[in-house]
């Protein structure tokens, strides 16, 4: 599966107009300093020939070197020094996404109809409705640019001098104990990961009213009911338990999604993560890198989809036993 | 005094932009404490309405209950949800018409028997696991300290029904309210479950409100019968009365539609013509004359009132079955 994908992405990327050459020289380029850079990147071959060479070096964990995001460097380096950045803004974003859309979609779904339902509902349209970037530059005009609460570029002020552990920040300022740059590297983190929740926060509010509204019609609810138990006992034991399932799988979807977001929220932060590569890696044609880091977010999405179903078994019987 | 009494119980629904509907109809009627009493009607006539008021498991929007339903003494449409909640499962049981969907199907069946006993027994969860498995034991599951980790999905139908059944009787209620608790199971499960049903009630003392669409059930069960058409008790009488001389001309269809072995060969069943659609509202006569085989103009103009014919019977039909014919059916 693998191998297919690295194929898709590598024939994909080849299509796109316009190449790295002309990327690099820009629009000055001669026609024979852009034929000398494509013989010298190897993209005079026919394309057959670049992809066994490119699948040849990657079984062997070369990737080639950049050509346009970080020029000469090793896209692997690039990934490694980049790839704690996108984690960190992404499990704070689904983290945001979930702690928020859960309690508000059963809540929404307890008062059906109601003043708090029909905002939220809508709120949440506009949530999925609303592009990121916009979101992103909004977020950054009101709370950096004006109001001045946040920063709004990068993971990490400038002046403050953080030792390097993981590349998480946030994680390298607890394990040193420098609890000021933890604090800093979080509050980087904030907005980007508040654009970043929208999407995820709307969608899986949304699924959660609607299994709470469906779970609520069940008779084993009914059943609990009329058993006498107590409504705390019911909502969390028959009613969340049962509504959290379908929410499990979007979830993962959603973390799936992720990536695709994170590429122009961490570029409108100047947050230099995988997303932020990618973005730029478009711009400048950098096939190199394109190509890893697309195959990687590629795998992750399947992996991250495996522990889905892994978990969702943890949360149905009827899935563990057949 | 009667254990259950029943008194001009209606239910109204209220419905967004169209006429309210009044599934139940001044329904009246007492259970003796041990008694077996049958509510007997065809689809939507309100048995499940009827019962879900008595329980208080209503939807609190869009459900407009009045009348009485006293217990024991209370009137439980009075009570508050605390005082609802306390004596439901503990008090007043219940079994519900369909065993698949009745169970939660991510949490085991041991824990949805403890739970109930937890409740309102204040066992410790230990010590309920103990009693969970003598209550599976006695509604007849094989095994019932393996039942009690399985999830629903891992037990038969029938195994389900009699699980719900444990669950409905783990407190020893003094009433029962069983729905249709044998329709969504195949015929030689329906016999089993509610031979157990009928033991277990004997054995506790509990009494019983059996709704069913079916004769057969009632004929095997219960003591009183009553019988409902369109929210209202039409005809209310002893088992042996109701099958020895149905009054009714809707019990008395409800009866010759039962196939019979005894019956010569070539002789047709007479089903009860028409359907429900068919009906007209309690308010303008009888709701049952469009498909009566004995209706009168006085049926679709006036709307007949419960009478009290002798014996304990009540009646409600302008122009009822004579005795002799009514005596041709009988069947049980
Ligand atoms: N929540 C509700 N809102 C509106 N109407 C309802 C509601 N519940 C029941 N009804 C209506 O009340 C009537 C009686 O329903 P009920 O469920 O009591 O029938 P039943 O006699 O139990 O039938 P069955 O044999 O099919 O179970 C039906 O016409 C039904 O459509
Ligand atoms: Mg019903």
């Amino acid at each position: 599966m693998v191998l297919v994908l690295s194929l898709l992405v590598f024939a994909w990327l080849r299509a796109l107009p316009g190449g790295p050459a002309s990327a690099l020289l820009g629009d000055r380029g001669t026609e024979e300093s852009r034929a000398a850079l494509s013989k010298q990147l190897g993209l005079d071959q026919p394309i057959f020939v670049q992809y066994f060479r490119f699948l040849g070096r990657a079984l062997t964990g070369n990737f080639g070197n950049s050509t346009g995001v970080q020029p000469g460097d090793s896209v692997v380096d690039i990934f490694l020094q980049r790839f704690p950045a996108t984690i960190e803004l992404s499990v704070l974003a689904i983290l945001i996404a979930i702690a928020v859309g859960i309690p508000l979609g059963y809540l929404a779904a307890r008062r059906r109809g109601g003043l708090f339902d029909n905002f939220s509902v809508g709120a949440s349209l506009i949530g999925v409705a609303v592009p990121v970037f916009f979101l992103a530059y909004l977020l950054k005009y009101v709370f950096a640019t004006k109001l001045g609460w946040l920063p709004s570029l990068g993971r990490q002020a400038g002046d403050i001098d953080a030792t390097r552990v993981t590349g998480f920040f946030v994680l390298d300022g607890i394990l040193t104990q420098e609890w000021d740059a933890a604090w800093d590297a979080f509050v980087h983190l904030l907005l980007p990961a508040v654009a970043l929740a929208t999407i995820p926060f709307a969608v899986i509010f949304r699924i959660t009213r609607a299994a709470v509204l469906d779970v609520l019609n069940e008779d084993y609810v009914r059943t609990a009911e009329s058993k006498g138990l107590l409504g705390t006992v019911i909502r969390r034991r028959h009613v969340l338990r049962n509504a959290m399932l379908p929410v499990v799988t979007t979830i993962g979807l959603q973390i799936g999604a992720l990536l695709a977001g994170a590429v122009l929220t961490e570029k409108v932060f100047g947050f230099s993560g995988v997303g932020e590569a990618l973005a730029l890696g478009f711009e400048r044609r950098d096939y190199p890198v394109l190509q890893m880091f697309i195959l990687v977010a590629a795998i992750v999405y399947v992996l991250v989809n495996l522990l889905v179903d892994l978990s969702y078994a943890l949360v149905d019987p009827r899935i563990r036993t057949r | 005094m009667a254990l259950l009494e029943v008194r001009d119980l209606s239910v109204v629904f209220e419905r967004k932009g169209e006429q309210p509907f009044t599934a139940v109809d001044k329904v009246s009627f007492d259970v003796e404490p041990g008694q077996t009493v049958g509510l007997v009607g065809e689809s939507g006539c309100g048995k499940s309405v009827t019962s879900l008021a008595i329980m208080g498991l209503l939807p609190r929007r869009g459900a407009k209950v009045s009348g009485s339903v006293r217990f024991e003494g209370a009137n439980l449409l009075d009570l508050s949800d605390k005082e609802m909640r306390d004596r439901r499962g503990r008090d007043l049981g219940m079994v519900f018409q369909d065993p698949l969907t009745s169970l939660n199907p991510v949490i085991p069946i041991g824990l949805q028997v403890t739970e109930v006993l937890e409740r309102h027994r204040d066992m410790p969860r230990k010590k309920a696991m103990v009693e969970a498995a003598e209550l599976l034991d006695k509604v007849g599951i094989p095994d019932p300290t393996r039942r009690l980790s399985e999830y629903p999905h891992q037990l038969s139908g029938g195994m389900r029904q009699r699980a719900l059944i444990a669950i409905a009787l783990a407190c020893r209620p003094r009433l029962l309210i069983a729905d249709e608790p044998t329709t969504a199971l195949d015929v030689t499960i329906q016999a089993q479950i509610l031979a157990l049903l009928k033991e277990l009630v004997r054995d506790m003392g509990t009494a019983l409100v059996m709704i069913t669409h079916d004769l057969g059930v009632v004929a095997g069960l219960c003591d009183e019968v009553n019988v409902l058409y369109a929210g209202r008790v039409v005809e209310k009488a002893q088992r042996h009365e109701l099958f020895g001389q149905p009054r009714h001309p809707y019990t008395y269809g409800l009866l010759s539609s039962i196939p019979r072995l005894d019956a010569p060969r070539g002789e047709k069943l007479v089903p009860i013509k028409g359907s429900v659609a068919d009906n007209i509202p309690w308010t303008q006569g009888c709701a049952f004359a469009p498909r009566c085989p004995n209706a009168l103009d006085v049926c679709v103009n006036v709307t007949p009132a419960q009478e009290d014919i002798g014996g304990g019977r009540l009646l409600r039909c302008h122009n009822p079955v004579r005795p002799e014919v009514a005596e041709e059916v009988t069947t049980a």
